[in-house]
């Protein structure tokens, strides 16, 4: 087996690409749906009404995407700039730690901040606690060379463990009879309800915002030519000028920040305090819908839309006809895998030797 | 705190160590021959859960112990083809081929649990391996016979890398794919070879959790052991040896940790659990840092070769 380089990637080339790769994964979906002996149709269509065919099926999507298209925000500029962050899951919760610290826990204690500063606060306190769990192990690469996919995937282990101490200490609700979970947030800080009676929250505007500020930094920006730079060729960007160390630690901070920032939006928005199964790995899913975007900021928004319908969906699904939820991660990574080969494709061609006459 | 030196010279903490080694030392050695060979394999924690489900529910279903063992082998090394197929054929990224691996494998392996097991509280068991009690070595005699078969491993996977020519082959792929392609060695081949092996052991680090150090199936029962074998390669300088001694001092960390705790638990105002728990992780971040002073990465690492580019 061998690679050729395309030199021309027509349109049509990708449009089919799009297909087979929708194709491949709903193909692995209906075979994991008969494995379970469940009807695929059926399944499928019960699937997708609990994702999109409903206002309450829709809204409830929308919940789950917000913290998603953070993390992927998170995931695409790091992954851009080739700096590997899988520790979106303990920059998270970190992030929604702080958000409580500053939010919550001098609730009663007498400190009458204004509202909107200390909103401010606890959003700040959010971004820079993900982006300091990210600064570490860029520094670490940067300074020793540790590949930082192994040191963010140890450190999620170890903050998920540091959370666990803080709800069963400083930050521990005495009223939560005995459960691990934290103080809540002071409630003038919640967001409000996008629409009256369902759990969608302005986190949506935020995060879109996100979204769209990321778009124009990649696009506009200076720093964003040095990202990309940096991506393409780091050698050839050091060479050429790009000041590496700086866009490194610039990465990690958006990034980790971004991650934070999704930890204290799905507390502000949903949750209201913090506790250990508050994020379902966001964090690693993250990752997923960058890929799935090719790393588009703005391609994040569809593909954590469509990631959460998959997952909202097989929930609901589950529920009603009890293929169990886990359908969803499958699919989800086999759409990871699917799309990264149907990328590749329309790049290379693959020609099988034909073994060579010596 | 005498108390706890005490128990360092007893018997049963350091057939804990041996234990909490075992998966370690076989996770270990398979992401070492992945990487000598230049392909980073962040598939390991997805296929120790594969391992462990698969190995446990071959037994369940009336496989004798060690055909269980085959069978985790055997099911993590069709992934291992399958991260073949992505980082060496298909050039993909080796960092989000690993973990779409590791998504897909444990998604996988729940699903099948649930598919297999719809309705239980109690998780169903299995009779594990039994201790070696025939053995006249004091420590080793409480273990199973997968601790034993890691042990041997390590100077195996040793001879087999530095005295044989298909060793030879596989160190030079990691380091000039080019110099070996130009002997008439196929990198495709090899590389393969490497990530299937390599995938087996993984999913046999899988199967020591379900078959030996429990009777049963969790979910979250890898927890991020996959992760720390990834950086005990980096601690171990990619050498089988020092693989086992990372491993070893991994274990000890952790059965040590779990001493202190019990001895600190008794009293108010001792830390939390949690940070004993920390403690292995950031022992290994530090390793990390460590380790990363020497220059001993195989050069190609997370290099994708494509013939005739360069």
């Amino acid at each position: 087996m061998r690679l050729e380089a395309r030199s021309h990637v027509g349109p049509h080339l990708l449009l089919i690409a799009g297909l087979a790769s929708f194709a491949a994964v709903m193909l692995i979906a209906a075979l994991l749906v008969a494995a379970a002996g469940a009807p695929v149709a059926q399944t499928f269509a019960l699937l997708i009404q609990g994702a999109f065919g409903s206002v309450f099926a829709w809204s409830e999507t929308l919940t789950r995407s917000i913290p998603l298209m953070l993390t992927g925000l998170a995931a695409t500029v790091a992954f851009k700039a080739r700096l590997f962050n899988i520790g979106g899951e303990g920059q998270l919760y970190g992030g929604a730690l702080a958000a409580v610290a500053v939010g919550g826990l001098h609730d009663g204690v007498g400190l009458a901040t204004p509202g909107p500063l200390l909103f401010t606060a606890m959003m700040a306190a959010a971004m820079l606690a993900g982006a300091l769990l990210l600064l570490g192990p860029a520094l670490m690469k940067l300074r020793f060379g540790v590949d930082e996919v192994v040191s963010t995937l140890l450190l999620n282990f170890i903050v998920l463990l540091g959370v666990g101490a803080m709800l069963d200490g400083a930050m521990k609700d005495p009223l939560a009879m005995g459960w691990p979970q934290s103080v809540a947030l002071q409630p003038e800080l919640e967001l409000a309800k996008l629409v009256e009676k369902t759990r969608v929250h302005t986190g949506l505007l935020w995060s879109v915002g996100a979204a769209l500020l990321l778009w124009v930094i990649m696009r506009f920006t200076t720093l964003g030519f040095d990202i990309r730079a940096l991506g393409a060729n780091s050698r050839a960007a050091a060479f050429a000028g790009v000041p590496v160390t700086r866009t490194v630690v610039l990465v990690a901070l958006l990034s980790g920040g971004l991650a934070g920032l999704a930890g204290a939006i799905e507390v502000a928005g949903r949750t209201s305090y913090v506790t250990l199964d508050m994020s379902p790995g966001y964090g690693y899913s993250g990752i997923v819908i960058a890929m799935l975007a090719g790393l588009h900021p703005l391609a994040v928004v569809g593909s954590s839309v469509l990631v959460a319908g998959v997952l909202v969906g097989a929930d609901s699904m589950s529920r009603q006809i009890g293929v169990p939820s886990y359908l969803a991660d499958a699919v989800v990574a086999s759409a990871l895998l699917v799309v990264l080969v149907a990328a590749m494709l329309t790049r290379y061609r693959v020609r099988l030797d034909v073994k060579a006459t010596a | 705190m005498s108390d706890v030196l005490d128990m360092l010279t007893t018997i049963p903490f350091w057939v804990a160590v041996l234990r909490v080694a075992t998966p370690l030392i076989f996770g270990t050695l398979g992401v070492l021959l992945c990487e000598r060979s230049g392909v980073l394999h962040l598939g390991i924690e997805g296929l120790m859960v594969v391992g462990a489900f698969s190995g446990w529910y071959a037994v369940f279903l009336g496989a004798p112990l060690w055909g269980g063992v085959i069978a985790a082998a055997a099911v993590a090394a069709i992934f291992g083809l399958l991260h073949a197929l992505l980082t060496v054929g298909l050039a993909l990224s080796q960092h989000v081929a690993g973990l779409g691996l590791t998504l897909l494998g444990t998604a996988l392996s729940y699903f099948s649990y649930r598919v297999a097991f719809p309705k239980v509280n109690t998780p169903p068991t299995i009779t594990p391996f039994a201790e070696m009690s025939w053995l006249p070595i004091p420590v080793l005699q409480q273990q199973t016979p997968l601790t034993l078969l890691a042990l041997l491993l390590v100077p195996l996977i040793g001879y087999g890398l530095y005295r044989t020519p298909a060793g030879l082959a596989l160190r030079m792929v990691g380091e000039s794919p080019q110099a070996v392609e130009s002997q008439g060695i196929s990198v495709a081949k090899v590389r393969t070879t490497a990530i299937v092996l390599g995938s087996a052991l993984m999913g046999v680090a899988g199967a020591f959790l379900t078959l030996s150090a429990f009777n049963s199936f969790y979910f979250n029962m890898v927890n991020g052991r996959g992760w720390v074998c990834v950086a005990l390669v980096v601690f171990a300088a990619w050498r089988p040896g020092k693989a086992l001694l990372g491993a070893l001092l991994f274990a000890f960390f952790d059965a040590l940790q779990l001493r202190l705790q019990q001895a600190d638990g008794g009293e108010a105002g001792g830390l939390p659990y949690q940070f004993y728990l920390m403690l292995p992780y950031l022992l290994s971040i530090a390793a990390l840092i460590v380790a990363s002073r020497r220059s001993a990465t195989p050069q190609a690492l997370m290099k994708p070769y494509i013939k005739g580019e360069r």
